[in-house]
């Protein structure tokens, strides 16, 4: 028989999560930090929505871009939020997850041997999603000097005359680091001189706990060249509904749509009607949950200072990323071991990008009770390292 | 800080003071002075625990008993409503809106302490005009908390 697999996707090497999924879940006792989804329920009046339109028999098709009222939704959200205008009948595009925005979203605009910019550490799907659209993914190596953020230096070093767009994930995951506008203005530049575009990854954008999350569509002449991708799933905990949303310039959307036509049809309708709920009705739910990850946050790192574990302050997303190279181990071995010795798993900086070596992703979607077990762990587990 | 530092301690009123610093960002000598003053302001009334009496062999009976009432030239409701309060038994007394005047919610040992409580003290109060009395079978959700057991966590050990 002939080998019945392409090549191109052979060669994608599995995620670096999954091998420490299948240790962990083989742990009985374990318990995890590792997460990078919500802990808490999707908000009742939320689930409730989505309840009464499966009692309605709202259970067909929706136009393949989404719902109407969900589209010009996001829209008024996005006016409120950033204070920038789209066209909900031709700028806006509902997905299943942000994931799907992304992976369509590079299959719109690259052809082969277009260079994507990627910045790492960052999630986990950019890179492959870039190589099956074609494209050659190129690194940034984002540094803990620069909390993590992608400075213009960076950027202008990485650009070729084959770069055609720019990644740009923002809050942050796993590092937590977040853009502020100074940041974005400084990267704006480069971007524009040398005409490129732009995928912002902005997923996290309600968990952000400094002032208010700046999108770089904001900035003069972004908006035309940006493809801002969205969803529900962190800000209002509906990962499992499966809802994102891309925003960009008709021309792009058009082409994601064709995509997204042949490919999903339309995102789930249950999920859209529970979507145009948390919109209508979800700022509150919002806040709460932004103030008990704040205080997670707060505790986390407070306790890395009393254990003296070096890790800068990040101000968004629900993850820290403390560096663990005083104890010359990778992040690996680091992670193994705190796992067998302790019982608790984190995930390795290396799932996120070779310049994740020397970190740790700690997730703080959890209760604070659940985060004061497992410091109490780490911090039995980095004096012992230490004595050794 | 007030509100964060109330919605928390509403919620978990054993926080020690250092944690609540750490989460809400301050010093600890600021919510140490900030609590002395909510307790001074009367804002914070009490520090109490939620009980599941069903699970222990105390017996409890709580019933919710609905009272009309004549409101009194010159204090209003404020009189009568002391005159319930102050019976230990009675737990909380609220003025309602709507078809009656004074929600009271009793806590006794058994129906009979209850149905005394209501024929001998209530109903012969010279301003109430009459009562209706519900016993509570089961409580859900009280405070703000869900009685019933705990939630699992179900989600994967680990996602990206």
């Amino acid at each position: 028989m002939r080998n019945p697999l392409a090549d191109k996707v052979v060669d994608i090497k599995p995620s670096g999560i999954r091998k420490f999924f299948d240790i962990a879940s083989e742990m009985k006792d374990a318990i995890s930090l590792g997460v990078g989804e919500p802990d808490f329920d999707t908000p009742w009046h939320i689930r409730d929505e989505g309840i009464y339109s499966l009692e309605q028999g709202r259970t067909i098709y929706t136009s393949n871009a989404g719902l109407k009222e969900l589209r010009q939704e996001i829209c008024n959200y996005l006016h409120r939020k950033q204070g920038v205008k789209y066209d909900p009948l031709h700028e806006v595009l509902i997905t299943v997850g942000g994931s799907e925005a992304i992976d369509i979203g590079l299959r719109a605009m690259v052809n082969p041997g277009d260079e994507v910019l990627i910045p790492q550490p960052s999630f986990v799907s950019y890179e492959p999603c870039a190589i099956l659209a074609g494209a050659t993914p190129v690194i940034i190596n984002l540094k803990e000097e620069n909390e993590f953020r992608l400075t213009a230096e960076e950027l202008e070093a990485a650009i070729t005359d084959k770069t055609k767009l720019l990644v740009l994930p923002f809050p942050n995951n796993p590092t937590g680091a977040i853009m502020e506008r100074k940041d974005l203005e400084a990267i704006a530049e480069v971007i524009l001189k040398h005409d490129i575009f732009v995928m912002s990854d902005e997923i996290y954008s309600e968990l952000t706990y400094t002032e208010k999350h700046v999108s770089i569509v904001e900035l003069p002449g972004m908006r035309e060249r940006t493809i801002l991708i969205n969803g529900f799933s962190k800000a209002y905990a509906m990962t499992g509904w499966r809802l994102g949303y891309a925003c960009g310039p008709a021309e792009i959307i058009a082409q994601m749509t064709k995509i997204h036509q042949f490919a999903i049809m339309c995102a789930p309708s249950t999920s859209q009607y529970a979507a145009i709920e948390a919109l209508k009705n979800g700022d509150e739910d919002v806040l709460e949950m932004r103030t008990a990850y704040n205080q997670r946050r707060r505790f986390l790192l407070n306790a890395f200072k009393e254990m003296g574990l070096s890790c800068f302050e990040p101000y968004g997303a629900f993850y820290v990323f403390p560096c663990i190279k005083e104890f010359g181990m990778s992040s690996d071995e680091f992670a193994t071991r705190f796992l067998n010795e302790e019982k608790v798993a984190v995930v390795p900086g290396t799932a996120f990008g070779d310049c994740g070596e020397g970190y740790l992703r700690i997730s703080y979607a959890y209760s604070l009770e659940h985060l004061k077990t497992a410091m109490s762990r780490l911090e039995k587990f980095v004096s012992r390292l230490r004595e050794d | 800080m007030r509100e964060e530092l109330l919605k928390v301690i509403e919620k978990n009123s054993r926080i020690d003071t250092k944690e609540l610093a750490v989460i809400l960002g301050v010093e600890e000598v600021e919510v140490v002075n900030e609590l002395a003053a909510l307790e001074a302001e009367g804002i914070i009334c009490g520090y109490h625990t939620l009980v599941n009496w069903e699970k222990t062999s105390e017996e409890k009976v709580t019933a919710l008993i609905e009272v009309r009432v004549t409101p009194q030239r010159g204090q209003g409701f404020d009189s009568i409503a002391e005159r319930i309060y102050n019976y230990p038994e009675v737990r909380s007394v609220y003025l309602i809106s709507g078809g009656y005047d004074l929600m009271v919610i009793l806590e006794g040992k058994s129906l009979r302490e209850v149905s005394a409580f209501v024929s001998d003290k209530l109903s012969t109060l010279d301003t109430v005009l009459s009562t209706a009395t519900h016993f509570i079978l089961k409580k859900y959700k009280d405070q703000g908390t869900v009685i019933s057991s705990k939630k699992q966590d179900e989600r994967e050990m680990i996602t990206p």
